[in-house]
């Protein structure tokens, strides 16, 4: 597998230069094409920034950002972004929302009907596809949020907190749909989340970051098969690793 | 339901309440009675002047709307540049900031002087005093939209322009009617002033000259349906609000 994603020496600060605040310092990460990467990180280590550089949303300070190679210039079609709050349009229909990446980047019509038509199946939200987004559960809103983000067919799709608002059984429930979709769908995800036993459930390998400034301290390759049961030792014992790792991060702030 | 019966109760014990104060006056008479007249005495005096009233009515409403449509546009369009470029912003909003303070009946002499005693003082005075109001509750509505809707119409593919048509103006679409709201009631107030002070029609007039014929029944009559045309429009500007902002969560949802 070739990466997709390469962060070279990545660097973002704020502020005026030299004086300002670090943020992230010296990223280095390849995310190969299909994986499923999470970062985890004490609160307000960066990984939420790094998350907006991918996504376009900030320049890099310094280092390098590229997607298959073209250096990241600004947001694009080609990376779908869940935030934290479901963000979805609350003055158009679920299916509207759907649509709006394709029809903004001029996909015909008739594709982007399948497209969405397809989305709301992969979601199993067709029958809400005329409802407005205040008539949805949290739930129901976050997968449409992800059906939106895939509607453009990117290459990534960069996932913020994006199950942390959520009451548990529907952050369960959803974290199984995500897989499903991501089984599906083979899109490469980096997904940020404070959640230790969420990161090693979802996860091809799991980043664990520093606290202020952001660097990456470990990252954690987890053998698991899918579907995992977090009952099972092999399970605690990875999760055992991360949060050793992300422990001895907190004890320092 | 149960709301709506005390609310009903409520304006009955109003007229009530008015109706028998009148007519305690008109028999003890602390002032003379034609000084405060019945409701039906109101009724009948505008009964009296019933054929002027259709024409009093169409030429005010015609003064309003024709104000009332240029502070739209303008205060839209303005808003809107302000809201959405911070160079519209700093060359616009400083200028009607400081106008802004000043009630704008301050103007309306300025205004006669100007533009005569015809329609076009009346007209123009009305669109100057409801631009500001409609003017700031876009440009706020646009300049403060959700930047995470912003981040995701970006995020998404859309260029600058159609994250601002797409999702910058609707999601200032609350504010832009409260701001026309307001607008079509500072368009009353300043349009009853105007014909109050310079007109020869119009249900501000109408007042104006029962005042000079000693006619407080006339003017009661003359208050009331100002009021009630202003509540009409009032209706169904919320009307076309409710259906446009449908989509919006209730505040009782949240």
């Amino acid at each position: 597998m070739k990466p997709t994603l390469i962060a070279d020496n990545v660097s973002l600060c704020y502020g005026p230069k030299n004086s300002g605040v670090t943020a992230i310092e010296s990223i280095s990460l390849d995310v190969e094409e299909g994986e499923f990467v999470t970062i985890v990180g004490p609160s307000g280590c960066g990984k939420s920034s790094f998350l907006s550089l991918v996504a376009g949303f900030v320049p890099v300070s310094g280092g390098q950002l590229t997607l298959d190679g073209n250096p990241i210039g600004g947001p694009g079609s080609d990376r779908g972004v869940v935030f934290q709050e479901h963000a979805l349009f609350p003055w158009r229909s679920v299916r509207e929302n759907i649509a709006f990446g394709p029809r903004v980047n001029n996909v015909p019509r008739s594709e982007t009907n399948q497209r969405v038509d397809e989305l709301l199946e992969l979601i199993g939200l067709t029958r809400f596809q005329n409802s407005w987004p205040k008539e949805l559960s949290g739930g129901m809103k976050q997968r449409v949020a992800i059906a939106r983000a895939l509607a453009n067919r990117p290459k990534m799709l960069l996932m913020d907190e994006p199950f942390a608002a959520l009451d548990a059984q529907t952050r369960r429930f959803l974290q199984d749909e995500l897989l499903r979709i991501w089984q599906s769908t083979k899109t490469t995800i980096l997904f940020i989340t404070h959640g230790i036993d969420e990161s090693v459930l979802l996860a091809d390998r799991v980043v664990v970051m520093t606290a202020r400034p952001g660097r990456i301290k470990t990252i954690i390759p987890i053998p698991l098969a899918r579907p995992r049961d977090e009952n099972t030792p092999e399970f605690v014992e990875v999760r055992k690793r991360v949060s050793d790792a992300l422990l001895s991060e907190l004890k320092m702030c | 339901m149960r709301n709506m019966v005390i609310r009903t109760l409520s304006l009955l014990t109003f007229l009530a309440a008015w109706w028998s104060f009148a007519a305690i006056n008109a028999s003890v008479e602390w002032v003379p009675a034609v000084m405060i007249p019945t409701p039906p005495q109101m009724l009948e005096a505008g009964w009296e002047i019933r054929d002027l009233v259709p024409a009093d009515v169409a030429i005010s409403l015609l003064r309003v709307f024709q104000g009332f449509l240029i502070a739209a546009v303008l205060g839209v369009l303005l808003g809107c540049l302000s809201g959405s470029s911070r160079f519209a912003e700093n060359i616009i909003d400083p200028v009607l900031e400081v106008l802004r303070p000043i009630p704008p009946l301050a103007f309306l002499p300025i205004f006669i002087i100007w533009f005569g005693l015809g329609e076009a003082s009346k007209v123009l005075m009305i669109a100057f005093s409801a631009f500001f109001i409609i003017y700031v509750n876009t440009y706020q509505g646009v300049r403060y939209a959700d930047p995470l809707l912003m981040r995701a119409a970006l995020s998404l593919g859309a260029s600058k322009r159609q994250a601002f048509f797409g999702i910058g103006l609707p999601s200032a679409m609350p504010e832009i009617f409260t701001g026309l709201r307001l607008g079509i009631g500072m368009a009353f107030f300043v349009l009853v002033a105007a014909e109050l002070l310079a007109a020869d029609s119009g249900m501000g007039f109408r007042i104006q000259e029962a005042r000079w014929q000693f006619r407080v029944d006339r003017m009661f009559f003359g208050a009331a349906l100002i009021g009630t045309i202003g509540f009409i429009l009032f209706a169904l500007l919320k009307f076309v609000e409710a259906k446009l902002l449908a989509w919006k969560p209730s505040r009782e949802a949240h």
